[in-house]
């Protein structure tokens, strides 16, 4: 979006789509959405240290809300994964998932946020730079947190179901294999084994396709959030931007807890092997009959 | 250099920024009003359910948003 500047008093901000550098540390460029990070970081730390110090056998009343929405997580979990034992497992990292996203998302939606900053002459005319962004409004915080996820739910594939079967998600040798082992039973498995292989490969570009999906909706909906928020607040900066801003509460919430739910999906489908998964799905329509 | 006169003058980037965000927008109204409309029906067949059935519309259609704002962002993001 460029603008040229005729003459140079009115000083537009635009928002771009990458995160303003502040100052470095060294070699290393810390952006405004890093510094909210940072300051999200804190928020959690802080929260913990005065939960943990709090925490008592028959619970006060701010324990007794925590602990009614562990509840509810926990059977939100619970109905994507269908084990109590498995939820257990994966449930620290949604749920830490679910409030980092959650408080990056609304700390981005503080008046100080995005209107703070200084004036910086770049390439000829000065840019409005801001001090403060929000954190999940940077790609490269959502494409950190997403790809951390596929490679942590393949990681957990390997640790639940072993490194073979895993492998064979991707690259499917059991079933080139298969070609000679079951050749003599059924004929059919010279065509059904080289698309199966062919699936496995497809498999692999579906990771990708995961951690460019997770990445961009969450990164989307928080820049077009704050996007639309500053053009409301450009066209009347009084009760216009207020409806907006319930939205952007509300997608906050939306997108945290989907981020949360996909990782949750994706590390159960990494657990369970291929056989396994149909047998269960038979236990369980006969369950149900 | 009559080409950089005409590229300076007549520049199709933003019909491009418009046709990103336009046309996946049209696909995602189309299917949030799907997800909508069956969520409608099955409330109006069993209003009770209303608790059950609002959680997953929610979620489904956050889903389908998503796909508008892929292009969103590749309409932020040509120059």
């Amino acid at each position: 979006m460029a603008i040229n500047n005729i003459n140079e008093q009115p000083i537009i901000h635009e928002t771009t789509i990458y995160a303003e550098p502040i100052f470095n540390i060294g070699s290393f460029q810390v952006t405004n959405s890093l510094i909210n990070s940072w300051f999200a970081v804190l928020i959690i730390i802080a929260l913990c240290i005065f939960l943990r110090l709090n925490i008592k056998k028959i619970p006060g009343k701010i324990q007794h809300i925590f602990e009614m929405f562990l509840e509810g997580a926990l059977s939100l979990c619970d109905q994507v994964t269908n084990d109590r034992k498995m939820t257990l497992k994966i449930f620290p990292l949604a749920a830490s998932l679910f409030i980092f996203i959650l408080i990056n998302n609304w700390l981005g939606l503080l008046p100080v946020v995005g209107s703070m900053g200084f004036l910086a002459k770049e390439a000829g005319h000065s840019v409005f730079i801001p001090i403060f962004r929000a954190g999940t409004a940077d790609i490269n915080t959502t494409l950190a947190l997403s790809i951390a996820i596929v490679i942590g739910s393949n990681i957990f594939g390997i640790i639940a179901i072993g490194a073979w079967k895993t492998f064979n998600k991707y690259v499917n040798i059991k079933a080139l294999g298969g070609i000679f082992t079951k050749f003599r039973e059924d004929k059919n498995v010279l065509i059904v084994a080289p698309i199966t292989f062919f699936v496995g490969i497809l498999e692999l570009i579906g990771e990708i396709a995961k951690v460019a999906s997770l990445s961009f909706r969450l990164f989307g909906n928080v820049f077009a959030g704050e996007v639309l928020l500053a053009s409301m607040g450009a066209i009347f900066l009084y009760l216009l931007p207020t409806p907006f801003l319930f939205l952007e509460v509300f997608i906050g919430l939306i997108q945290a807890l989907i981020f949360s739910l996909l990782a949750t999906v994706y590390f159960t489908i990494a657990s369970q092997d291929h056989g396994e998964h149909e047998e269960e799905s038979h236990e369980k329509g006969l369950a149900h009959a | 250099m009559e080409k950089e006169v005409v590229d300076a003058v007549v520049s199709f980037a933003p019909v491009g920024k418009g046709l990103a965000i336009g046309l996946s927008a049209v696909g995602a109204g189309i299917g949030i009003g799907l997800i909508g409309g069956r969520a409608m029906e099955a409330i109006g067949r069993n209003p009770e359910a209303t608790g059950k059935v609002l959680v997953p519309m929610l979620i489904a259609s956050a889903f389908a948003e998503a796909v508008a704002i892929y292009g969103l962002v590749i309409a932020f993001s040509i120059k």
